[in-house]
């Protein structure tokens, strides 16, 4: 990130000064150092009201439940990798967290699942679970809800249903990238 | 009609529901909601410093006249493509850096009004996506695995279906 934010600096700079936007740049600086702090704050209350709500769901077995549904498409997906036990579960655990939005709980499992396919030898299975955790599957987008409402908009969730749209079309698209380069690969 | 009425009581609703489904289990519902939001305060902690440290270059960048240029520069591909060109900074960084892509799309929404066109486009590429090459990273080397394979432009695609679909979907539904 280092070595961006210099060039980033450097490009600002140089184009403000062509441009002949010197005196806007220099303020645009400090209210972007001013705008940051109030900004984290009004994110903070929507990300704090809905990780109350997956903690609901979490202590109702939520994870769980969604665990035993995932079971079947898991089997699917990864056939191999879902043959060994501990890798389905840790799979399972991986995929609901992502679901329920869980990004602390969901990292963990996923890289038990990713150490479990690499134990199997299943190199593909191992790069379908990185494609599925880069395609976000979340089925509430709250820190996309959150950024709106922290910015004034009318109806801050009313995008949901546009989002789980883009999702769906970005994890298809991943997926079927995925069943024809695994062919192509070699 | 009842349903545009209902709508935004979808929230309130769930939060209901996440009640209703603690309680029943036997959890304690207030409990569990203070240590949610004692999660939800650490996961802002936890971005705030870098939010701090790039909003001041995002705004830089914007008053300089860049993304202007790169956006005219883009705009025959984007315009093509249906993409509003105000997002051009938030898909080079939403694959890189998660903060980085936050900031932009604050940005864009703050500039284009969080009702606009470009605002809602930003706000469903930023839920509908993930920081593809962190995630990439973090994966395989925690795996111990130094060959990505074809995972990359596996995850790329998804990335860019999740963009063309967002600025698809958002000129249909608010256009």
């Amino acid at each position: 990130m280092g070595p961006a934010l210099i060039v980033l600096y450097a490009f600002s700079l140089l184009s403000a000064a062509l441009l002949g936007r010197e005196a806007e740049a220099g303020r645009a600086l400090l209210e972007g150092a001013q705008a940051a702090l109030p900004f984290a704050v009004q994110l903070a209350g929507g990300l704090c009201l809905w990780s109350g709500v997956t903690e609901l769901l979490e202590r109702a077995g939520a994870a769980a439940g969604l665990s035993r549904l995932l079971a079947p498409v898991l089997r699917r997906l990864f056939p191999r990798g879902a043959a060994d036990p501990e890798t389905l579960s840790a799979l399972s655990e991986n995929v609901s967290a992502n679901l329920l939005g869980l990004g602390n709980a969901a990292t963990p499992a996923g890289i038990r699942a990713a150490k479990g396919l690499h134990r199997l030898g299943v190199r593909d299975e191992l790069c379908l679970l990185v494609v599925l955790n880069t395609a976000s599957v979340q089925l509430f987008p709250a820190a996309a809800g959150s950024l709106r409402a922290a910015l004034g908009a009318s109806s801050p969730f009313d995008i949901v249903p546009a989002v789980w749209l883009c999702s769906a079309c970005s994890l298809l698209a991943g997926l079927s990238a995925a069943a024809l380069l695994r062919r192509l690969w070699r | 009609m009842a349903l545009r009425t209902l709508t935004p009581l979808a929230v309130p609703g769930l939060v209901l529901l996440g009640m209703l489904a603690a309680y029943r289990s036997g959890a304690d519902v207030f409990e569990a909601l203070t240590a949610g939001a004692r999660k939800g305060l650490e996961t802002t902690l936890a971005v705030a410093p870098a939010l701090l440290a790039l909003f001041p270059a995002v705004w830089l960048l914007r008053a300089s006249g860049l993304p202007e240029l790169l956006g005219r520069l883009l705009d025959p591909l984007l315009a093509r493509l249906g993409i509003p060109g105000e997002t051009a900074l938030l898909l080079l960084l939403r694959p890189l850096s998660g903060s980085g892509a936050l900031s932009a799309a604050a940005d864009i929404i703050t500039q284009a009004g969080p009702d606009s066109l470009a605002g809602r486009t930003a706000a469903v590429m930023l839920g509908s996506s993930e920081t593809t090459f962190y995630v990439i990273a973090v994966y395989f080397s925690a795996a111990g695995v130094r060959e990505s394979r074809w995972a990359i432009p596996a995850a790329l695609c998804a990335d860019l279906a999740c963009w063309l679909s967002a600025a698809w979907v958002c000129r249909l539904l608010w256009a």
